[in-house]
């Protein structure tokens, strides 16, 4: 009987990602830490400030409260929406898509093409799209009648900010269902047959619980980047109206850049960075273990 | 009571084929009669499943008529046709407790609860699944699921048919056993018209009250187990059932005698002259194939296996390769042995299709 050697060497081999990953994220998160526990008063001078700045920003009566407290209402209203929009509409286009023939390469090249086009280029795209002047779509709108102003008008610039997001990212919707769909064994669409099943009923109690799993993918990968969005907004409206299209992402922007308010900007990152960690967190949760649940 | 007859089916899955090569399933017919478990028995890719699909209406035949009982039902789609069919792998509905899964056909075709509680209950009981009604479908074993999609299959009392595509793949084999014979009793209780699919001669022998061999799209042989063992009616039926397969040895026939490899042996039947030029074979199981000490047909010994319950010699009887069985009270082998062919079991082929003879 030997002992068993203790070679604790294979240690090293993890360094040098522990050196990519503190340089990375550690040392960037700390920094903000850093500035949200402090006050400065210009020159490089920092003074312990303590947990006042998360007081401020969660406290809806002081004006920094107030301010975080509608950014987060106006995004959580904006990813429930595209969400609402997006997956419904992502399932049903995968259902339509065509299954086997040459028309399935060209349909699905076709429907992921908006996911290639880099984020400040759809801004682009869509801020003169939409201009009522020589925009395509703003001009028709205007010329059939309606008021559509995305600079001056909040619901047109809700509207036009919703639209642009189903557009660019319902394709990553379709995809995912489409390959969950085509793991579906013919045997399921054949047995649906003999026993009669109604398009609806195949659709109910073979599609959407083949499905179940990569919604879940499907929904989270949407809920962070709607919660997170900033570069389409911040260049089709810059947050307008107002502050109709200001999302948290565009908020934290003006208060950290534009104002060089760190330290409400720095508790702002932090709250809002626990909260799209939260949600996730929850939402995979409950849907793993309800699944467990019904194995059982 | 429906019986099923295919009339003139074949298929082709593009367009008419020139000639016979060119189907999936060559033209056939047959009347599958009510009542009946039927085994498909051929090697992969033979048409069975197309076969099956046919019937079920998943694949609709390029020629031919299908008729349930009286009525053309060649076109019609398969939710209208009184058809169960279980598939390879087990198809459970996911969501769905076993109890909901049995009744879905029957849900589907709108039948009162009540008719339904009871047709479930019944069939749960058949199958043994009363216990599990209440449980979801999906944890269960894959030998449960499979029972659930045969208890999906059977559910319906109005089914002309059920249709079995391999269902005992995926089942371990000592429950396939249990699994089989609980089919037999369910085909026995309920009086329907069974056919199973299968490329496992046991599976089908045991099974079937009539087997179908297919081979490269064509129903070579229908017939009962007995009939396919002493009367294969195709050189490919000799080889498939039976194990081993039948002897087959090129041969000259001349009335009641066949020359073969230079020997002469007696015949079962007298044949009339066959046609020059033709692929003229004799045919025997090494069952009616005996060693034996007294008078015989010299062979040169390659090798001996003993299977336990026989023994079988490997010979060559002037090169030609033959399986015989040894008796029991014949030890020892030496490099030469004679054998004894059982003429009333030997039989003449043409062009691998057996040639009747007249009786003696």
């Amino acid at each position: 009987m030997t002992a068993k050697p203790i070679n604790n060497r294979a240690w090293f081999f993890v360094l040098p990602v522990l050196g990519f990953v503190l340089f990375s994220s550690i040392v960037p998160t700390m920094t903000v830490v850093n500035y949200s526990v402090q006050d400065t008063m210009g020159a490089n001078n920092f003074f312990w400030n303590g947990d006042q700045w998360f007081r401020d920003l969660l406290n809806p009566t002081t004006a920094i409260g107030q301010r975080f407290n509608d950014a987060l209402f106006r995004t959580l209203a904006f990813s429930l929406t595209c969400l609402v929009i997006e997956i419904p509409l992502g399932i049903a286009i995968a259902l339509c898509a065509p299954r086997k023939g040459w028309a399935v390469g060209p349909s699905l090249v076709v429907v992921a093409l908006p996911m290639l086009i880099p984020w400040n280029v759809v801004g682009t795209i869509w801020q003169i799209f939409t201009r009522e002047d020589i925009g395509l779509y703003g001009a028709a709108l205007n010329g059939l009648g309606l008021h559509y102003n995305v600079t001056q008008d909040a619901i047109s610039a809700w509207t036009t900010i919703v639209v642009m997001d189903v557009w660019h990212w319902t394709p990553l919707v379709i995809l995912l269902s489409y390959a969950g769909l085509r793991a579906i064994p013919d045997a399921y669409y054949q047995a649906a047959r003999i026993d009669g099943a109604s398009r609806w009923a195949v659709f109910l109690n073979i599609e959407l619980p083949k499905l179940q799993k990569v919604l879940v993918i499907a929904v989270l990968l949407r809920f962070m980047q709607t919660f997170m969005i900033y570069t389409e907004p911040f260049v089709v409206t810059g947050g307008g109206p107002g502050s109709a299209t200001t999302f948290l992402s565009i908020d934290l922007d003006k208060i950290a850049l534009g104002q060089v308010d760190l330290g409400n900007a720095a508790a702002m990152s932090l709250v809002y960075y626990l909260i799209t960690l939260t949600v996730c967190y929850v939402f995979f949760t409950i849907m793993t273990q309800l699944e467990r649940r019904r194995d059982v | 009571m429906t019986s099923i007859t295919l009339d003139h089916i074949a298929h082709s899955y593009m367009g008419k084929p020139k000639d016979d090569s060119g189907y999936q399933l060559k033209p056939l017919n047959h009347v599958w009669e009510h009542g009946l478990a039927y085994a498909l028995l051929g090697p992969s890719g033979c048409g069975k499943t197309t076969l099956l699909n046919v019937i079920s209406g998943l694949v609709i035949p390029s020629e031919g008529r299908l008729l349930f009982g009286e009525r053309d039902v060649t076109r019609l789609p398969t939710e209208q046709r009184n058809i169960a069919q279980v598939f390879q792998f087990p198809v459970i509905y996911d969501t769905m407790t076993v109890a909901e899964n049995l009744a879905f056909p029957l849900k589907n075709r709108r039948q009162p609860r009540l008719v339904i509680e009871k047709r479930v209950a019944e069939i749960a009981d058949m199958l043994d699944l009363t216990a599990d009604l209440n449980r979801r479908a999906r944890g269960l074993t894959a030998d449960a699921k499979q029972k659930i999609s045969l208890g999906r299959g059977l559910v319906r009392s109005d089914v002309s048919a059920v249709l079995f595509d391999e269902p005992l793949t995926v089942i371990d084999p000592a429950l396939k056993w249990e699994l089989r014979s609980k089919l037999k009793r369910v085909h026995r209780a309920l009086d329907l018209l069974m056919i199973y699919v299968t490329h496992d001669q046991i599976e089908a022998l045991t099974f079937a009250d009539k087997v179908v061999v297919m081979n490269d799209g064509r129903a070579v042989q229908i017939g009962t187990p007995a009939e396919l063992f002493y009367q294969p009616e195709h050189t490919f039926v000799g080889y498939f059932i039976g194990s081993p397969g039948m002897n087959f040895l090129p041969a000259e026939v001349r009335g009641a005698r066949a020359h073969v490899a230079g020997f002469e042996m007696a015949l079962g039947a007298t044949y009339a002259d066959m046609p020059k030029g033709r692929n003229i074979q004799v045919g025997v199981r090494p069952e009616f194939v005996a060693g034996t000490r007294g008078a015989g047909l010299p062979a040169q010994v390659r090798r001996v296996s003993d299977l336990g319950r026989k023994r079988l010699a490997y010979v060559s009887l002037a090169g030609h390769p033959l399986v015989a069985t040894l008796p029991h009270d014949m030890e020892s082998v030496g490099e030469t042995l004679n054998i004894a062919i059982d003429a009333a079991n030997t039989h003449v082929y043409l062009d691998d299709v057996r040639v009747a003879g007249r009786a003696p």
